[in-house]
């Protein structure tokens, strides 16, 4: 037998490790569409208790939308289900190219591409268009789907300090003799919450001739004046080399994802990107279903505006009283605990209160900087807030952290 | 502690470090999560420029680069 006794031993005692190091993950089944309340199952077998959602990608509250619903309805009837096939052989439909130029014109870039998810993105892109002629010069807290993406790439790799444009720049002086050289960073970093110096890191580009790259996951839709994202945050649209973004966050929460950038670049993608040549194509309903996204956003900015109201009320709320946040202006709030343990203590202790909120811990966030990551949406109303913190500052008294440092936490509760 | 320690214990603080994190010549640096595996590129080329060396791609391992007095035994194998 190929798994044998030894294995499988080998393989458990790892995972008690993890178990007993406080890093083990157990999954909360949901009995209920994704929205501000849900239904949750947690522990296995108890009854679904309904919960406030303070932890989901669902920053525009569409996930379950009514129009999006119907939308893939139509979808279904008039596209089908499924493609069967990927993008280039008989996977392209109508609709996915009208979705490619959907967001083409809603980014302000060249062309678009669609990929099963923009994981699938961040793995093809720089492999697509680059060789080991060339650099990748990575902000050090990029998203795992692009270190991913850039292991899988024979360019040079190299990284500057977070957010430190005066790295960047060293960086960019160094590999001054490579042919092509890519910035590669996160529109909003999905664990901090904070944004790019997208402005900066555009001058900076154009300064040492090198191209910029952004994933803008968790901005399209809601950062900037009309939700395209943190360049047009940074007043930097239509200088964008590639931007990655995903539908299975803000825009709509199912799946799907994009390159979309300048016209060879994202032509090579196509040509080239092994996600894009040898994955299915995305599913028709949910195309049908991002294409309602995009008509609902590009006629109010109603849900943007919302979302950050709701999130600087939050952040306001968690300072008040007393939590140690990271700071930022964005949806996600990261609440700062530094233990694993008592993350997930906190988590579950919220959960009983019914708030749902995830600890976060290694190696998802590096080691001692454990944390409950809230993030915002549209769908939460005050009463959802205010019930919200009123959990978390129960929580919080009960461990004895309102109103501590991170040196008096750590001094409790180790790291 | 000797002037090579000295020379990449000061170039890894400066090149990695962004707060008060304590760097020893024994600090773990790749399995501690300090210097990540792209960095270690620029690092290498650091010490090929500094020393005048060459080190073989298959010599530059995260072991070999995981301390700063590892990164100097590995070094004066390939000093002259």
């Amino acid at each position: 037998m190929a798994y044998s006794k030894e294995a499988r031993a080998g393989y458990q005692k790892i995972l008690k490790d993890m178990e007993d190091a406080g890093l083990f993950k157990r999954e909360r089944f949901i009995h209920s569409p994704q929205g501000a309340d849900i239904e949750v199952e947690f522990p296995v077998g108890a009854s679904p208790k309904k919960v406030i959602n303070m932890c989901a990608n669902n920053y525009l509250g569409l996930s379950s939308h009514p129009e999006i619903v119907k939308a893939a309805h139509d979808g279904l009837e008039s596209r089908g289900y499924g493609m069967s096939s990927v993008r280039f052989i008989c996977g392209t439909q109508d609709t996915h190219r009208e979705l490619e130029a959907v967001v083409t014109k809603f980014l302000g870039t060249e062309d678009t591409i669609l990929f099963p998810s923009c994981m699938d993105a961040n793995a093809g892109v720089f492999e697509a268009v680059l060789t080991d002629e060339d650099v990748m010069i990575s902000d050090r807290l990029v998203h795992a789907s692009i270190i991913d993406g850039i292991r899988l790439c024979k360019a040079q790799t190299d990284t500057y300090k977070h957010s430190n444009m005066e790295h960047l720049e060293e960086k960019l002086q160094l590999h001054a003799d490579k042919r092509h050289k890519m910035i590669i960073t996160d529109g909003v970093f999905s664990m901090d919450g904070d944004t790019a110096k997208m402005d900066k890191i555009v001058e900076l580009g154009e300064k040492y001739n090198a191209m910029v790259f952004s994933d803008e996951s968790h901005s399209s839709g809601f950062i900037g004046k009309t939700g395209r994202g943190v360049h047009e945050k940074c007043g930097v649209v239509g200088k964008m080399d590639i931007i990655t973004t995903t539908f299975g966050k803000g825009l709509g929460g199912a799946s799907g994802g994009c390159v979309s950038g300048r016209k060879e670049l994202v032509e090579m993608c196509r040509q080239k990107a092994r996600p894009y040549l040898f994955s299915n194509a995305m599913a028709p309903v949910i195309v049908q279903g991002v294409l309602k996204v995009f008509d609902i956003l590009n006629n109010s900015t109603e849900r943007r505006d919302k979302l950050e109201r709701n999130a600087a009320y939050w952040r306001k709320g968690l300072a008040e009283a007393g939590f140690v946040l990271k700071e930022g202006d964005t949806p996600i709030v990261p609440v700062m605990l530094f233990n694993a343990k008592l993350a997930q203590d906190i988590s579950r202790d919220l959960f009983n209160e019914g708030i749902y909120a995830i600890g976060f811990f290694f190696p998802v966030v590096p080691q001692a900087q454990a944390r409950i990551r809230t993030q915002l949406s549209a769908a939460h109303e005050i009463h959802h807030l205010d019930k919200a913190l009123d959990a978390f500052k129960k929580v919080g008294k009960k461990y004895n952290i309102l109103g501590k440092t991170k040196e008096e936490i750590i001094a409790m509760y180790g790291n | 502690m000797n002037e090579m320690q000295k020379i990449i214990l000061d170039y890894v603080i400066a090149e990695y470090i962004d707060d008060d994190t304590e760097v020893t010549v024994d600090t773990p640096l790749i399995s501690g999560g300090i210097v990540d595996s792209f960095s270690m590129v620029s690092l290498k080329r650091f010490l090929e420029t500094k020393y005048k060396i060459s080190i073989p791609d298959d010599k530059a391992t995260p072991e070999a680069f995981d301390s700063v007095n590892k990164i100097c035994t590995l070094v004066q194998v390939f000093v002259k």
